[in-house]
């Protein structure tokens, strides 16, 4: 067994990717470099609804993505102890077309290993008294609400304690390499507005949707297509479980509280550049119209804000609305795709399986650079989110 | 028809029907380069354009050297604050309509600049109690910016049915009897630590020792609502100079708060609980 346990790893990416497996190489004591050209989270990671999944809105079309989110969650809830609204979700059927979705849901979810319970009309209003009155059914299940950013500085704030070298504001022009070998990434440092050049045994590209132009660099090919979804925050906490529709995954599903907010989302749609996102008006006003058959009173909420997200879908364009690309991940070693090493790209998935993921790609890195060492994240409870800031606040 | 000159934030062109722009005068600085300015940019906007709209597009297509701290884009994450004419924002959610044909945009005061409009945030957080919960249970006061309470009674349902999650993995729930069937709801602390509150605080300009208003507002959360920690360390935090009795009540901080976190009033709750509050330390009273 060989061990390199100087060896030096450069992710190149500071969102729920990047963090997980700093964290996770780090613990493996590898000595990690992390660089993202902003704020940590100010991609995609920072922007989603809030939802810790439970599996549950997966159960019933793809079973895999629900037993790796249910697995998640618990782990999740166990190693961020106080970051988690527990407050469970309810899928409501509002119509008599969704209850079509009742049987499968509740069968899916079985199968997958995620607690469901049946309510009654009146249990589910009881639980949530802003919901529509003419509910039919509902399913209650263990989702979870988070504060994005605040469960990723954890990752962060963990990974920067036991040594490694987080730089945000730091951003990578170009990828290093020779003779078929990617030794490194020459950066932009938007602190001094100086150039440089960071050196690494291994390089991680953790760029989400921005995945396919850091690949580019290294000439490696990654087939991105970035999707982005509207969502709309309304002023007013009117739930305080994770509201779904119970019907197929769709715009407009889904209501997430977040402290005196209603996060509602959301669309899809495919684009090319992630840095070119628009927020169309009418998919604002699609959120008012679905997320009001959940909650009446959201249609007259006062608009907080309106954004758009890129989804990091791996896959090729040609894809209409990025629903029918899998919310799985992937990982390229591109010693075996493109002939270059060195260098390895993780991209996809989704903020719940951020630990999985992270796992899966540092037995990757491990194996390349001859260490053996186990991963221990599912055991790690995380340092509160302000350790990122202060090394002080670490206790 | 030129693509980049599409505005952030939503469609170009007003109800009179011509381009709409503002002028905007941005801070800019880099370390080891020697002093401050300001650069200006014309920038195109809608009727939804924000002033983080607006700063992102400067840097997507005139500046890519524009630093600029974000992430959630709903005024959740309290990362993007800013001064916007001299006024305390979160760039994410501040109109560029309710603002003139110039807009002037500075880091937050108070806070060391790293670099352009990206404060250094170690010294806000190292000012907080050091055990501040993030998670409350639900249905405490504050609920909703508009003022209104959107979840009457929403604390605490009385239902017949098992918890789906085991109690003792609800954070709040540690002395909890165990067997009820009632769901008690929790939800995140209002304070977003975006260090407006801070930055607008005439104290904390001359008086860097202060612990400033979110720090205050944390401290006074944790007596409302103890979580663990005891009443009488949260008290003795805030009995000092520095402390609680910093504040002149300029009330700035509770204009300047996004998240309805009313961190004057609890600053005041504090001192009333010090002066006339029935703790046993006597020491604590004034």
């Amino acid at each position: 067994m060989s061990t390199r346990h100087d060896a030096h790893v450069l992710i190149v990416g500071g969102g729920a990717t990047g963090g997980g497996l700093a964290h996770d190489l780090t613990l493996r004591g590898l000595r990690v470099t992390l660089l993202d050209r902003g704020e940590v989270t100010s991609g995609t990671s920072g922007r989603h609804h809030g939802l810790l999944h439970s599996g549950a809105r997966y159960a019933v079309g793809d079973r895999e993505a629900g037993v790796e989110c249910i697995r998640e969650n618990t782990i999740l809830k166990r190693i961020a102890p106080g970051t988690f609204e527990c407050n469970d979700g309810l899928f409501v059927a509002v119509c008599d077309e969704d209850l079509d979705y009742l049987e499968p849901l509740v069968e899916g979810c079985t199968g997958a290993g995620i607690p469901a319970q049946r309510l009654n009309a009146s249990e589910a209003l009881r639980l949530e008294p802003n919901l529509n009155p003419d509910l039919k059914v509902a399913v209650r299940v263990p989702d979870a609400t988070v504060d994005p950013m605040r469960l990723i500085l954890r990752f962060f704030a963990t990974a920067r304690h036991n040594g490694a070298d987080i730089r945000p504001y730091m951003e990578v022009i170009g990828l290093l390499a020779h003779d078929g070998v990617v030794t490194g990434a020459a950066v932009h440092d938007h602190v001094t507005g100086k150039e440089g050049e960071i050196h690494a045994d291994l390089v991680v590209n953790a760029a989400g949707p921005w995945s396919e132009q850091v690949a580019a660099m290294a000439g490696a090919k990654v087939p991105m297509t970035p999707s982005p979804g509207v969502l709309l925050a309304l002023r007013g906490r009117y739930c305080n479980m994770v509201i779904n529709r119970m019907h197929k995954s769709g715009d407009g599903d889904i209501v997430v509280p977040q402290r005196g907010l209603s996060i509602v989302g959301t669309t899809s749609w495919v684009v090319e550049d992630p840095d070119d996102l628009s927020v169309p008006e009418d998919h604002v006003e699609r959120m008012y119209a679905e997320g009001s058959k959940l909650i009446p009173a959201l249609r007259h909420a006062p608009r907080r804000a309106a954004w758009s997200a890129a989804r990091p879908l791996v896959g090729s364009a040609g894809a209409a609305s990025g629903r029918e690309l899998s919310r799985t991940f992937q990982t390229f070693d591109h010693a075996e795709q493109d002939g270059i090493d060195g260098f390895v790209t993780i991209t996809g998935g989704k903020a719940t399986t951020l630990r999985g993921m992270a796992e899966l790609c540092a037995d990757v890195v491990c194996r390349k650079l001859g260490i053996d060492e186990p991963c221990r994240t599912h055991e790690t409870v995380l340092l509160p989110h302000t350790a990122y800031y202060s090394e002080a606040l670490a206790a | 028809m030129s693509e980049e000159k599409l505005p952030p934030g939503g469609p170009a062109v007003t109800q009179t029907g011509h381009e709409d722009t503002r002028r905007f005068r941005v801070y800019r600085y880099k370390r080891g380069d020697g002093g401050e300015r300001f650069d200006e940019f014309e920038v195109p906007v809608g009727p939804h354009t924000t002033v983080l709209d607006a700063l992102r597009w400067i840097k997507q297509h005139e500046d890519p050297s524009l630093a600029l701290r974000f992430s959630c884009l709903h005024a959740s994450c309290g990362t993007c604050g800013m001064q916007v004419d001299g006024h305390e924002e979160l760039a994410c959610v501040c109109s560029v309509q309710d603002h003139g044909e110039q807009i002037t945009v500075e880091p937050l005061a108070n806070l060391p600049v790293l670099t352009d409009l990206v404060v250094e945030m170690d010294g806000f957080f190292r000012r907080f109690p050091h055990e501040h919960p993030i998670i409350r249970s639900s249905g405490c006061p504050s609920e909703g910016e508009d003022g209104e309470a959107h979840l009457e009674g929403g604390h605490e349902v009385t239902l017949d049915l098992p918890s789906l999650v085991p109690l003792h993995h609800h954070p709040l729930h540690h002395h909890h009897r165990a067997a009820t069937p009632a769901v008690d709801f929790v939800r995140l602390e209002d304070c977003i630590e975006c260090g407006l509150c801070l930055s607008a605080c005439p104290v904390a300009a001359t008086s860097h020792d202060y612990v400033g208003p979110a720090a205050l507002a944390a401290a006074e959360r944790l007596l409302e609502e103890p979580r663990g920690v005891e009443r009488e360390d949260v008290l003795a935090w805030a009995n000092r100079p520095e402390g609680v009795w910093r504040c002149h009540v300029g009330l700035e901080c509770t204009r300047a708060c996004p998240a309805d976190a009313i961190p004057a009033e609890r600053i005041m709750a504090l001192r009333r609980e010090l002066m006339f509050g029935d703790s046993d330390d006597e020491e604590g009273k004034r």
